[in-house]
């Protein structure tokens, strides 16, 4: 029975690929629904064909506003995140000091933590506080929760990290600050650059949280949620098929950018 | 963790140039910490306390609240709400059990039978991230839509008959039913098993398998007694990461389901941004809390991998 055997031996292989297809339906979903041109309020079932949306993708009524609040909020966040959480990341690996566990489990508890809670306890804080919800109490909690994440990623990266060649810098008489700006930060990077990559996503795409505490400031995913309750409409799709367009493309291009330094170095 | 109890590095006199580094370095890591930790500490560690106190509390919204040590609320939300707690762990346990099973393949696939795809699936994995979830989440109200082609294949393969008999589905409908919120749960959470997963996967020396085909195991023997138990530690943080979200969800319960599939982050946001009882809502989200951390640390010691932590 050639064929069995030829399905038995690629068993794994087509059990993957229904697992991604899986994972990739919905964003067909979305991109194929970005050209439609539904009859009522919701764009669910398909009608007919239509590029619309496409040539006015700001023509929704406060949609680009919160597009631009959730863009300012990623980068502020990412930009908080990263500074921190870096700063963290190297006194865990570098130095010892007391506090060390509690320093520890402080960063994993975040992770470990769902995030209703956390929005839910948030709140309660800034009403206690009677702080004026809004786009810096969203700010606080995304710098918050994005920080264990940075920490965990630059820590794995500075911890893979060669002590030696930082010894190399001060014996050819490099001084602390050029020993970092030029050995270890280039060595950290890529740990760094990824942290703050998961940080804007994890803010820009953050709903739960957000939700608590933005009084009545509106970031694109809350845009989302009201329109899935009034009405949604075709645009929503445009700008996510275009994220996912932008994030395949960017990672294709560092792929081939990396592919060519590496080949230059050989 | 073996650091946790080492003292600090003694401050004896070393070489004469390495002197003054160490003397400025005595306060370097506390200057470092200081910014990232005080952030944790005021706006995740304060406001559990705040939490904690806000649930025992009594009184209204016009009139303020006062701590009066009132735990009869936590006795009240239990009693009133344990279904949707139940409903949760439930709900989530299903959803994390369906990720490992599909995720696996697709971790292994990555892992070891990719070859040069393997970067590309590995993109393809991550890229739907970039997307907004809710958007995507909006997009299965399309794929399990009433008189789309999913429901009708399910419905004339009679496999609804079965799931309807099981009470995962009602008549013929997927949406508004706890397999649509299974169905979602599992769909938003599948990369964080994934990653994990393969992450340790990658890790196994290949030249293990071959050992293994040697010594006359069958390709299911050798997963079973190689592959897998090497890639436990994966499968720990995996579980881990899928569980605690999906526990605490209610975006999904919410698009996909109706008021038969409400989980208790549904009854928190509820108790909290429209009835605005504080209190009640405080409890629930401790309650849920304590309940997460205890299942979590009992899970971790049960499959000995600790050093996750």
């Amino acid at each position: 029975m050639p064929f069995v055997n030829w399905l038995k031996r690629r068993l794994v292989v087509i059990a993957g690929l229904l697992t991604l297809a899986y994972l990739l339906l919905p964003n067909v979903i979305v991109t194929v629904f970005s050209f439609n041109k539904p009859k009522g309020r919701f764009n669910y079932e398909w009608q007919q064909f239509s590029t619309d949306a496409w040539k006015d993708p700001c023509g929704v009524a406060d949609m680009c506003g919160s597009l631009s609040i959730s863009l300012q909020i990623a980068v502020w966040a990412t930009v908080g995140a990263t500074l921190l959480g870096t700063m963290i990341s190297f006194a865990l690996v570098r130095y010892r000091f007391r506090a060390r566990g509690a320093v520890n489990s402080l960063i994993f508890l975040p992770m470990a933590m769902p995030e209703v809670v956390m929005a839910a306890s948030l709140l309660t804080l800034f009403l206690n506080m009677g702080a004026q919800l809004g786009f810096y109490t969203i700010l606080i909690a995304h710098i918050m929760f994005c920080l264990s994440f940075v920490v965990t990623a630059v820590k794995a990266r500075v911890m893979s990290m060669d002590p030696r060649l930082e010894e190399a810098a001060r014996d050819l008489y490099a001084g602390p600050l050029q020993t970092f700006l030029r050995v270890t930060l280039p060595i950290a990077a890529p740990g760094i650059a990824a942290g703050a990559l998961l940080s804007f996503a994890l803010s820009f795409d953050d709903f739960i949280i957000t939700n608590f505490n933005a009084g009545s400031t509106v970031t694109f995913p809350m845009f989302v949620w009201g329109s899935a309750q009034r009405g949604t409409p075709v645009q929503i799709n445009v700008i996510g098929t275009a994220m996912f367009l932008a994030a395949v493309l960017l990672v294709l291009a560092s792929m081939v950018i990396t592919n060519r330094r590496n080949k230059q170095k050989a | 963790m073996s650091t946790l109890t080492e003292a600090p590095p003694p401050l004896a006199p070393a070489e004469p140039e390495q002197k003054p580094a160490r003397k400025r370095g005595r306060f370097t890591p506390y200057w470092l910490l200081l910014p990232g930790i005080l952030w944790l500490v005021v706006f995740f560690a304060l406001p559990m306390i705040y939490q904690a106190s806000t649930s025992v509390q009594q009184g209204s919204l016009e009139q303020g609240y006062k701590v009066t040590w009132h735990f009869a609320t936590y006795w009240h939300a239990l009693t009133e709400y344990w279904p949707q707690f139940l409903r949760s762990v439930f709900y989530a346990a299903a959803a994390t059990l369906l990720c490992l099973v599909l995720g696996y393949p697709l971790a292994y696939l990555i892992a070891f039978r990719a070859g040069r795809w393997k970067n590309l699936i590995m993109i393809l994995v991550i890229a739907p991230f970039f997307t907004s979830f809710l958007i995507r989440t909006l997009a299965w109200k399309t794929i399990l839509a009433d008189n789309g082609p999913v429901v009708h294949t399910l419905n004339s393969l009679h496999v609804l008959d079965l799931t309807d008999w099981l009470g995962w589905t009602a008549g013929d409908r997927v949406l508004a039913t706890p397999l649509a919120v299974v169905c979602g749960l599992t769909y938003n959470f599948l990369p964080f098993m994934i990653l994990p997963l393969y992450t340790s996967l990658e890790r196994i020396d290949g030249r293990l398998h071959e050992a293994a085909g040697d010594l006359y195991a069958k390709p299911w023997t050798t997963f079973r007694k190689v592959t897998f138990p090497l890639s436990m530690p994966g499968v720990v943080s995996g579980t881990l990461l899928t569980f605690i979200p999906a526990a605490g969800d209610y975006v999904n319960a919410e698009l996909l389901g109706s008021t038969d599939t409400r989980m208790i982050g549904n009854v928190i946001q509820t108790q909290f941004l429209r009835i605005l009882d504080y209190p009640t809502a405080a409890a629930l989200s401790f309650i849920l809390m304590a309940a997460i951390l205890a299942m979590v640390t009992l899970y971790i010691r049960r499959s000995g991998t600790e050093d996750l932590v």
